[in-house]
């Protein structure tokens, strides 16, 4: 199995924060798995111009066909002006239409502010869904006194990032199994 | 029609088409060359021929796992190697080309094969060739119906007077040789959103609709705003051929044919496009009212006549050999064409 964590801003520290922490509790858990994680700070990004993702070079052509290589992945975002952040919309638009099919996506949300609690619900989730992912409902959502110096310091949270990465792995597992039993149906 | 070499009596008229592809056989991981590839291209034409398929075409993509980059030289063999069979490419990517090239081109094919020779214009899908050529993907849309338009122009007038953004002015230019009947059959490329459609209906030229699955309704929606635009444009849709293509296999079962083509069209369309063929929405194309045509002989013709009964169209061409299908297979693909799937084809939508 797959998974490739994005971390999804160019600016700011809690969100890589939070997903180098996921990162590290899928290792520790699931050290057969297979796991990168892209940061887009790390990384000169283009802007998408329409083509087909196989069509880019550099660090933009690495990204999305390592995001397209992946069985599950996890997305963490800032919220900023109350929605998702450009850089990773971009990442979307760079990909094709159905990117996500076959792929489990689960998230972990970070913000200033609690009154920030839905946007992801009301934003991602519904590109997420057009893009055919098979969506973890529950995310996690942590908020600037979840974090002390770069680093997580509510157990809560942890507990929250351990059940997130369970449920991503099983989910993953278990849809693949459906899917294997469905296409053995088919008898092609 | 007759403009368009169409004689509506004479029934549907099937086609066969390549994109040129050049794939790994997911079975084997091998590849052939592509001198074999470029070789047994042309002899598909071949047999295309014997076994009375009307029409036979040849892409043009420039990026890797094709190899017909060149589909014009691919296809002025097959005119020499050919008697009877239309031949066209499918498509030419007249946005990154020069016109007066291509129609020097494909007038020349028209004359080697006794006026058999068709365009069909595309826009690219891919955008590898932009770049390879020295075009600015900006200028995509402009691009290519600037140059659709010089190039209808130069198949109306021998000596052209044009001037473009594109290209250098024609001043008095002759544009020769000419094609055997004075002009050649020019057709629009066009994906399946109806909004495509509709350009080719303002230009009243023929339009190709590419459908690689999905319900034939879908696209019934494309092929009625192409006719009601044509007749707002003030052209008259009746004298406007369609034609469509889209997948095909046969073997004695659906399960079959599924099974033996799954592999690669799936594999292929990996390779050039990124994404697999989902196993659920390929195991829907069996449904009679999808446009796929893979299946047993007796689904397909089924589904063809009904594609027909919906489209009204005036050709279909079928695309068999996408992802590296080895040659044993296409040819026994011909064969049933040409026993079991044309005599009935032809039988139920010819004139009586």
């Amino acid at each position: 199995m797959k998974i490739v964590g994005l971390s999804g801003s160019i600016v700011g520290s809690k969100t890589r924060t939070a997903m180098e922490r996921t990162i590290n509790i899928i290792s520790e858990k699931y050290p057969e798995i297979d796991v990168t994680l892209i940061d887009l700070a790390d990384f000169n990004i283009q802007f998408s111009d329409g083509r087909n993702y196989l069509e880019y070079e550099g660090d933009t052509a690495y990204v999305t066909q390592t995001i397209m290589e992946a069985d599950a992945v996890v997305i963490g975002t800032p919220v900023f002006q109350a929605s998702i952040p450009a850089t990773l919309k971009n990442i979307f638009d760079l990909l094709p239409e159905k990117a996500f099919i076959d792929k489990v996506v689960g998230f972990v949300v970070t913000a200033g502010s609690p009154k920030h609690y839905l946007v992801a619900e009301q934003q991602l989730k519904p590109i997420l869904a057009y893009m055919k992912a098979q969506i973890v409902q529950t995310y996690v959502f942590l908020e600037e006194q979840d974090f002390y110096r770069k680093e997580i310091v509510s157990d809560d949270v942890i507990f929250r990032l351990e059940r997130l990465v369970e449920d991503i792995v099983t989910l993953t597992k278990t849809y693949e199994s459906i899917r294997k039993e469905k296409e053995a149906e088919y008898g092609f | 029609m007759e403009k368009y070499r169409i004689n509506p009596n004479s029934g549907l008229e099937f086609g066969l088409y390549t994109l040129g592809d050049h794939i790994a056989d997911p079975h084997t991981g091998k590849r052939i060359s592509n001198q074999q590839r470029i070789k047994e291209i042309i002899e598909l034409a071949k047999m295309a021929e014997q076994a009375g398929i009307d029409f036979f075409s040849v892409g043009e993509s420039h990026q890797e796992y094709f190899t017909t980059q060149a589909h014009t030289v691919v296809l002025g063999a097959i005119a020499q190697a050919t008697e009877k069979i239309k031949i066209a490419s499918s498509s030419t990517i007249i946005s990154t080309l020069d016109p007066v090239r291509v129609f020097e081109d494909f007038a020349t094919i028209d004359l080697i094969s006794n006026g058999r020779a068709e365009i069909i214009a595309g826009r690219a899908s891919r955008v590898g060739v932009f770049d390879l050529l020295g075009y600015n993907l900006r200028d995509y849309e402009e691009l290519f119906e600037e140059k659709f338009d010089l190039l209808l122009k130069i198949n109306q007038e021998e000596v052209v007077n044009w001037k473009g953004s594109y290209r250098a002015p024609l001043n008095n230019a002759k544009v020769i040789p000419r094609p055997l009947n004075g002009s050649l059959p020019i057709w629009r490329a066009v994906g399946g959103p109806p909004a495509s459609a509709i350009k080719a209906g303002y230009a009243g030229v023929p339009m190709f609709l590419a459908m690689l699955g999905g319900p034939v309704s879908s696209f019934k929606r494309s092929i009625e705003a192409y006719r009601e635009a044509a007749n707002r444009s003030g052209h008259n849709s009746d004298e406007l051929p369609v034609a469509t293509a889209g997948f095909f296999y046969v073997a004695d079962t659906t399960q079959a044919a599924q099974a033996e083509t799954y592999p690669y069209i799936n594999e292929g369309m990996k390779l050039t496009n990124g994404n697999g063929f989902p196993k659920q929405h390929f195991a829907q194309g069996a449904h009679p009212q999808d446009v796929m045509n893979i299946g047993s002989p007796e689904l397909v013709i089924e589904k063809i006549l009904y594609q027909h009964e919906v489209f009204g169209h005036q050709r279909y061409i079928a695309q068999m050999d996408f992802g590296g299908v080895t040659f044993d297979k296409l040819k026994r693909n011909i064969d049933i064409i040409g026993t079991k799937i044309l005599p009935e084809i032809k039988k139920h939508t010819r004139k009586k």
